[in-house]
C-alpha cells in the first residue's frame, strides 16, 4: 500500500513540474510587465504557444542531421527527469536515491551538452556562436554549482536531497555564514543558467547578444515546443532546488495524507510564486552584461562558493 | 554560550568577510562607497551584537561611531571628492578580477588556518571573530595592493581598519579610550589623504596613483 | 590464472613480433599479426578477469634470468590482475581495429612487428615482480612504443615528437631506477617481497615518492612532464595512440600504485599533498590545453593529461585517508582512481579510433579543414558521440561514474585533521569540477567542428565509413561505456579484491544493493543509480517522443537555412575550432597561456582581410625546458674541447679515475 501510495506521489509530482512549467514562465512574464507599466500576456499564453507550435509544420533545415531531430526529445528527458527528481510538494520521493544533487546538476549538464551539439550541427554561424557562449558560462556555472552541493553536502552529511532538506528542517541547521554564501551563489548560477538577465535576455532575438537563443534559431514546430517546455522545466527545477533546499517548510513528509500533500501544494505554489516575483524584480532592476563581464559574475559565484566549502571545511573542528 | 549567540555573531563576522569580497568585485566607485557603508553596518551590527553578549556597554560606543564616520560621514565625503574631482567612475585594476578574488579567496583561508592553529586556547567564539577580522585586514590590504584608484586605495584602507575594529572587539577588553583614538587617527588619515587627492589631481589632471610613479620617472 | 600463465602468453606475443619482424612485407601477413594479437589479448583479458572475480591465491615464480643473484620474480596479485586486464582490453580492441585499419598504412611493416612487442612489453612490466625485471620491461615497452612512434618517420613533427619522448623516457626510466635503488637499501633487495619487508625513514620515504612521481608521472603525462605526451602520442599510427593514452598511461599509474602504496609501506600524510596538487594541477591545464588546439589527435592526447590528473586526485585522496586511518574512505577513493583508470581505457580508446576512422577516412586531423561527418560516417560518428559523452563525465555513461565516486570521496575529506590537507582537499574539488565542466566544452567543441555542421573542404565532403573490423572494435568500446556507467556497481566490486589488498579495506558489496544502485560509504549517505537514470530518461524520451508524434503535427519540410539575408554562405563561415575556443581563451588563457590577441585592421578602402593574431605561451615548455636545454646545450659546448685529446691524454683520465675511486673507497669509513 505504500508503496503505491509513494508511486502515486512520485507520478504526481512528476505531472506537477510539467503542468506548472510554463505556467511559471508565464507568471514572470506578467509580473515583469507589470513592473514595467506593462499589460503583459495572459498567464496562459506559454501554454498557448506550445500548442500552436505542436501544431505548426516542421521546417528542418536542409544540412540538418537525425541528431538535430533526436536531440529536442533528449533535453526534454534529461531535464525532466531532473526536475522529477527535485522534492517540491513532498519530501522522501521514491526514487529520490536513485540520483543525487550531483546527478542531478549533470543531468541538467548533459541537456547543456545536446543543446550546444544542435547549435552546431546545422552549419550557421549563430549556432556556433551561441554554444560557443553557452559552453563558456556552462565551464564557470557548473563548478559553482558542484561547490554550492558541497556546502550543503558537508552540512547535511549527504548529496541526497531530501536528506539536504530533512536536515534543513532540523533544529541542527543554526545559522551559518556558508548556507548564506551558497544562497547567494545558487541564485547567482540559477540566473546564468536559465539565460536570465543580465547573463542573457530569454526575450531578445537581437543577433550580438543572445546565447540561448542562438542555438535554437533552427528549430521550428514541435521540436521548438519540445526545447521551450525542457526551458521552462529548468527553470521551475532552479527555483523548486531553491525552495527545497532554503525554505523547505510546508513539504509534506513521507507518509502523510492527503490533506497533507494538498497543503504541501499550496505551499510550493506560493514559493514558486515569490520566487518568480524575486526574479521577475531582478531583471527588471537590472541591465545586460557584456558577454565577457558573464565571466566575472559567475566567477564570483564560484568563488562564494568555494569559500563557502572552504569555511565549512575548516571551522568543522570548532 | 548559547547556540543562537555563537551563531549570530559568526553570520555577522562572516558577512564582514562577504562584503568585503563584495568590496573586491565591485569596479563601479560609486558602488564601492556603497558596498563600503555596508560594510560598516555590518560592522556596527556585529559589535554591537559582542556589545550585548558580552555585556560590553561600551562596545554600543564603538558600534555607533562605526555607523556614523564609517557608514555615513566617510562615504558621503568621498561621494562628494568623486564628484568634484569629475574622475573616471570605472576603477581600473591593475590586477583583474578573477585573479583578485582568488587570492582573496587564499587569504581566507590562510587567516583562518592561521588564526585557529595559534589560538586553540581561546573560546570557539573569539577565534572565529580573530580568523574573520584577519581575513577583512587581508583583503583590505589586497584591494589597496591591486587598485590603481586613490579613492578605492582608501576605500581598501579603512576597510582594513574595520578589520581592526572587528578583531579588537572579539578580543575582549580593548579600552574605550583606544578604540576612540584609533577612531580619531583614522579620521586624521582619510582627512590627509583626502587633501592629498586634491594636490594630486591638481599637479596631474588624474587621481591614478600610477602617475606619481611616473613623475618619479627618471630616478628608478 | 598463475603466473606462468602470464609468462606463456608475453612468451606468444614475442614470438608474434618476430614472425611479423620475418613476414613484413608478406601479402596479408599485418592482418594475421593483429588478428593472432587479438587472440591472445582476449585471452588474457579472460583470464585476468577470472583470477580477479574468483579471488584466486597470488602466485609468483622465479626464474634464473637477470641479476645472477636475485633472478626474474613474476607474480601476480589482484593489482596485477586489474592491469592485466586494462591492458589486454585495450589491446585487444586496438587489434581488432588494426585488422582493418592497418591496410590503409603505407609501409606496415614499420610498425606492425612492433605492436606485439609493445603489448609483451606492457604485460611483462605488470608481471614484474623484482625491480630488475620492473625496469627491463618498462625501457622495453619504452623502446618498442617509440619505434611505433617512428613509424611515420617522414612526416612533418614525428622525428621531433620522437626526439623528445626518447629523452623524457629515459629521464622516466632514471627517476625510477634510483627510485627502486632507494628502496632496496643498502641490503640491494631488488625482490619486491623483500622490499616490502623493510622500512623506509620518512626523509627516504619522501625521496622515493618524488622519484616515484617523475618516472611514472612522466610516463603517465602529469604536468609539468607531459611535454612528450601530446607530441608523441599523435604521431604513431592511431591504434597504436590509443594504446599509448588509453593502455600506457595506466602501466605508468600501475607503477605508481605498486611503489608507492605496495612498496613503500604505511604512508605519512603529507605524501598526498603534492600528488593531490600535481593531479589536480593536470587535470585543469590539460584540459584547457586540449581546448586550445585544433589538430583532432592532439585534443585527445591533451585530454588524456586530464584524466590522468583525475586518477592522481583518486591516489592522493585515497593515500592521505589511508595515513590517518580512514580506511573505508581510502578505499573510496582509491576504487574512484581504479575506476577511472577503466574508463579512461575505454573511451580513450575509443576516441583514438574514431580519430583515426577520420584520418582514413579524409585523410586530415586538422578539426577545421572537417565538418559533416555525422551524414558521411554515420556508424563511427554515433560511436563517437558516445565516447565524448562518457569522457564529458554525463549521466548514465561510465565517466560520471567514476567522477562521482571522487566527489564522493572529497566530501569525506574535512575529518582529515591536518590543515593543509583540509585547504587543498576543497580547492582541488573546485578543480575536479572545473576539469569537468571544460571537458563537456571540449568535447562539445570537438564533436560539433569534425562532425556536425557542413563540410568544410573536399576531403570531408567525399568521406567514406570505415571498414568492419574498426566499427566492431568502437561499438564494442562504446557499448563496455554504458555498461560501466549503467551498471557501476558491478565494476566496484570486481575492484574490491584490489582495494583491499592495497588499502586494506573495500567498499560495501554493492551487488546486493537494491535495484543495483551504487553507494559510497553507507547507503543513508548518498546513492546513485545509473540504470534507474537510464531507464529514466530512455522512458521520458520515447513517452515524450510517442505524444508528440500522436497529438501534435507531423507535417515536415526540408527548408534551407537560415541565412540572415546573405544567401549561399560558404561552409567556412561556421564556427571554426579556434572560434569555439575564443571566449574560453579570453577567461582563462591571460591566466594560463599568457595569451594575447592582436587585431590587424585594414584601413578603409584597403581590400586585404583582416586578421586576428593569437598569441599563446606554452609555459611549462618556456621556463622549465627550455632553459634545461639551454643548460645542457651549454654544458655540452664546454666539454666539447674533450672531444679532441691525444690518445695518451684519454687513457690518464681513465687512469685517474680508476685511481681516484679506488682511493675513495680505501678512506670509506
Amino acid at each position: 500500500m505504500a508503496v503505491i501510495l509513494d508511486l502515486v506521489v512520485q507520478n504526481a509530482q512528476m505531472l506537477l513540474v510539467l503542468l506548472l512549467a510554463p505556467l511559471l514562465t508565464g507568471f514572470v512574464r506578467k509580473a515583469k510587465a507589470r513592473l514595467q507599466r506593462r499589460r503583459g500576456p495572459s498567464l496562459l499564453q506559454p501554454y498557448r504557444d506550445l500548442l500552436r507550435l505542436s501544431r505548426k509544420e516542421t521546417v528542418l533545415a536542409e544540412e540538418s542531421s537525425w541528431l538535430f531531430r533526436v536531440i529536442p526529445y533528449l533535453i526534454f528527458a534529461a531535464t525532466w527527469v531532473a526536475a522529477s527528481l527535485v522534492p517540491t510538494f513532498a519530501a522522501g520521493l521514491m526514487f529520490n536515491w536513485s540520483a543525487d544533487l550531483i546527478a542531478i546538476i549533470a543531468l541538467l549538464g548533459s541537456a547543456r551538452f545536446f543543446l550546444a551539439l544542435a547549435g552546431m550541427d546545422v552549419g550557421t554561424s549563430f549556432g556556433g556562436l551561441g554554444s560557443s557562449r553557452e559552453m563558456m558560462i556552462a565551464t564557470l556555472a557548473e563548478p559553482a554549482t558542484i561547490m554550492i552541493v558541497f556546502t550543503l553536502a558537508l552540512l547535511a552529511g549527504s548529496t541526497q536531497l531530501s536528506q539536504v532538506a530533512a536536515f534543513m528542517l532540523s533544529p541542527a541547521v543554526g545559522l551559518r555564514v556558508s548556507l548564506g554564501l551558497a544562497l547567494v551563489a545558487l541564485v547567482m548560477v540559477a540566473i546564468a543558467e536559465n539565460g536570465r538577465i543580465p547573463i542573457d535576455n530569454p526575450a531578445t532575438h537581437l543577433e550580438l547578444t543572445m546565447v540561448h537563443e542562438a542555438m535554437l534559431l533552427e528549430y521550428s514546430g514541435r521540436h521548438l515546443a519540445v526545447i521551450e517546455l525542457a526551458a521552462s522545466l529548468k527553470l521551475l527545477l532552479y527555483l523548486s532546488l531553491i525552495a527545497c533546499v532554503f525554505l523547505p517548510w510546508g513539504q509534506a513528509q513521507p507518509g502523510a495524507g492527503p490533506a497533507a500533500q494538498l497543503a504541501g501544494v499550496g505551499a510550493y505554489i506560493g514559493k514558486l510564486a515569490v520566487g518568480g516575483l524575486f526574479l521577475a524584480w531582478f531583471e527588471t532592476s537590472i541591465a545586460k552584461m557584456r558577454v565577457f563581464r558573464v565571466s566575472d559574475f559567475l566567477g564570483a559565484a564560484l568563488m562564494l562558493g568555494l569559500l563557502g566549502t572552504l569555511l565549512l571545511f575548516v571551522s568543522r573542528s570548532l | 554560550m548559547g547556540h543562537l549567540e555563537f551563531d549570530v555573531a559568526h553570520l555577522f563576522a562572516g558577512g564582514l568577510v562577504l562584503v568585503s569580497f563584495m568590496l573586491l568585485y565591485q569596479d563601479r566607485l560609486y558602488a564601492l562607497l556603497n558596498v563600503f557603508a555596508l560594510q560598516a553596518v555590518v560592522l556596527a551590527l556585529s559589535v554591537s551584537w559582542q556589545a550585548y553578549v558580552q555585556g560590553a556597554p561600551h562596545l554600543y560606543v564603538t558600534a555607533a561611531i562605526a555607523l556614523f564616520f564609517k557608514a555615513i560621514i566617510v562615504p558621503m565625503a568621498l561621494h562628494r571628492i568623486i564628484a568634484r574631482l569629475g574622475v573616471h567612475r570605472e576603477v581600473e585594476n591593475v590586477v583583474s578580477t578573477g585573479p583578485t578574488m582568488l587570492a582573496g579567496m587564499g587569504l581566507v583561508a590562510l587567516s583562518m588556518v592561521v588564526m585557529l592553529r595559534v589560538t586553540s586556547a581561546a573560546v570557539p567564539l573569539a577565534r572565529e571573530d580573530l580568523a574573520f577580522a584577519l581575513s577583512v585586514v587581508l583583503l583590505g590590504l589586497l584591494m589597496m595592493v591591486t587598485r590603481n584608484n586613490a579613492v578605492s586605495q582608501i576605500v581598501g584602507f579603512m576597510s582594513l581598519e574595520n578589520g581592526l575594529i572587528l578583531a579588537a572587539t572579539g578580543a575582549k577588553g580593548m579600552p574605550l579610550v583606544v578604540e576612540i583614538s584609533v577612531a580619531f587617527s583614522v579620521l586624521i588619515a582619510f582627512i590627509v589623504i583626502g587633501t592629498l587627492l586634491f594636490r594630486i589631481r591638481e599637479r596631474f589632471d588624474t587621481i591614478d596613483a600610477e602617475a606619481l610613479d611616473r613623475f618619479r620617472g627618471g630616478r628608478r | 590464472m598463475s603466473a606462468w600463465f602470464g609468462l606463456a602468453w608475453v612468451c606468444v606475443l614475442m614470438a608474434v613480433a618476430v614472425f611479423a619482424l620475418l613476414n613484413g612485407r608478406a601479402q596479408n601477413s599485418s592482418a594475421a599479426v593483429y588478428g593472432a594479437c587479438f587472440l591472445i589479448s582476449f585471452v588474457g583479458l579472460l583470464a585476468a578477469l577470472i583470477h580477479l572475480i574468483s579471488g584466486a591465491p597470488e602466485s609468483e615464480i622465479v626464474l634464473p634470468l637477470g641479476l645472477p643473484w636475485i633472478g626474474a620474480h613474476f607474480r601476480v596479485d589482484a593489482l596485477t590482475a586489474f592491469f592485466l586486464a586494462v591492458v589486454n582490453l585495450g589491446g585487444a580492441a586496438a587489434c581488432l581495429y588494426a585488422i582493418g585499419y592497418a591496410r590503409h598504412e603505407a609501409e606496415p611493416q614499420r610498425s606492425t612487428p612492433f605492436v606485439p612487442a609493445f603489448l609483451a612489453g606492457m604485460n611483462l612490466v605488470v608481471l614484474a615482480g623484482d625491480a630488475f625485471s620492473f625496469l627491463f620491461a618498462w625501457e622495453f615497452m619504452s623502446l618498442s612504443s617509440w619505434a611505433l612512434v617512428m613509424a611515420h618517420h617522414r612526416e612533418e613533427g614525428v622525428a621531433r615528437a620522437g626526439y623528445v619522448y626518447i629523452v623524457m623516457a629515459s629521464f622516466g626510466t632514471l627517476a625510477l631506477l634510483l627510485a627502486f635503488g632507494l628502496l632496496a637499501g643498502p641490503q640491494g633487495d631488488y625482490a619486491f617481497a623483500a622490499i616490502r619487508a623493510h622500512q623506509a625513514s620518512p626523509l627516504r620515504a619522501g625521496f622515493i615518492l618524488a622519484l616515484a612521481l617523475a618516472g611514472a608521472g612522466s610516463k603517465a603525462g602529469l604536468v609539468p612532464l607531459h611535454v612528450w605526451l601530446p607530441l608523441a602520442h599523435p604521431a604513431a599510427p592511431s591504434h597504436v595512440s590509443a594504446l599509448m593514452s588509453g593502455v600506457m598511461t595506466k602501466v605508468a599509474v600501475y607503477g605508481f600504485i605498486r611503489i608507492v602504496f605496495d612498496l613503500l609501506g604505511p604512508p605519512q600524510w603529507w605524501q598526498g599533498l603534492p600528488i593531490l596538487a600535481i593531479g589536480g594541477g593536470s587535470a585543469v591545464l590539460g584540459v584547457l590545453y586540449a581546448m586550445m588546439q585544433t589538430d583532432l589527435k592532439r585534443v585527445l592526447a591533451y585530454s588524456t593529461i586530464e584524466n590522468i590528473g583525475l586518477i592522481f586526485v583518486g591516489l592522493g585522496l585515497a593515500l592521505a585517508f589511508e595515513a590517518n586511518g580512514f580506511r573505508t574512505a581510502a578505499a573510496l577513493a582509491l576504487t574512484a582512481a581504479l575506476f577511472h583508470v577503466l574508463n579512461h581505457a575505454f573511451f580513450k580508446s575509443l576516441l583514438f579510433f574514431g580519430a583515426g576512422a577520420v584520418l582514413v577516412a579524409t585523410g586530415e586531423r586538422e578539426m577545421d579543414r572537417l565538418g559533416g561527418l555525422i551524414r558521411r560516417m554515420p556508424v563511427t560518428s554515433f560511436v563517437f558521440l558516445i565516447g565524448c559523452m562518457a569522457i564529458s563525465a554525463l549521466p548514465p555513461l561510465n565517466g560520471f561514474a567514476s567522477e562521482w565516486l571522487a566527489f564522493q570521496a572529497i566530501l569525506l575529506s574535512p575529518q582529515l585533521p591536518q590543515w593543509g590537507l583540509k585547504l587543498l582537499v576543497p580547492a582541488v574539488g573546485a578543480l575536479l569540477a572545473l576539469s569537468a565542466a571544460l571537458a563537456a566544452a571540449c568535447f562539445v567543441r570537438v564533436y560539433g567542428i569534425v562532425f556536425l555542421g557542413r563540410p568544410r573542404f573536399a576531403a570531408a565532403k567525399g568521406a567514406e565509413e570505415v571498414d568492419q573490423w574498426s566499427l566492431a572494435a568502437m561499438a564494442s568500446l562504446a557499448a563496455l561505456c554504458v555498461i560501466a556507467g549503467v551498471l557501476p556497481g558491478l565494476v566496484i566490486d570486481g575492484l574490491a579484491p584490489v582495494a583491499q589488498a592495497l588499502v586494506g579495506a573495500r567498499m560495501p558489496a554493492q551487488a546486493s544493493l537494491p535495484w543495483l544502485s551504487i553507494a559510497p560509504i553507507a547507503e543513508s549517505r548518498s546513492s546513485y543509480n545509473g540504470l534507474l537514470v537510464f531507464a529514466f530518461i530512455a522512458m521520458s524520451a520515447s513517452l515524450a517522443a510517442y505524444v508528440i508524434h500522436r497529438f501534435a503535427s507531423r507535417a515536415l519540410r526540408r527548408a534551407p537555412a537560415w541565412d540572415c539575408g546573405y544567401p549561399d554562405a560558404s561552409p567556412l563561415t561556421q564556427y571554426s575550432a579556434e572560434g569555439f575556443a575564443q571566449p574560453i581563451r579570453r577567461v582563462f588563457g591571460t591566466f594560463v597561456f599568457r595569451a594575447s590577441e592582436r587585431i590587424d585592421m585594414p584601413a578603409p578602402g584597403e581590400t586585404r582581410p583582416a586578421r586576428i593574431d593569437v598569441t599563446l605561451h606554452d609555459l611549462a615548455w618556456e621556463l622549465i625546458y627550455a632553459p634545461i636545454a639551454l643548460a645542457v646545450s651549454f654544458v655540452a659546448e664546454r666539454l666539447n674541447r674533450i672531444q679532441y685529446l691525444t690518445i695518451r691524454i684519454y687513457l690518464s683520465l681513465v687512469f685517474f679515475s680508476l685511481v681516484f675511486l679506488l682511493l675513495a673507497l680505501a678512506v670509506w669509513p
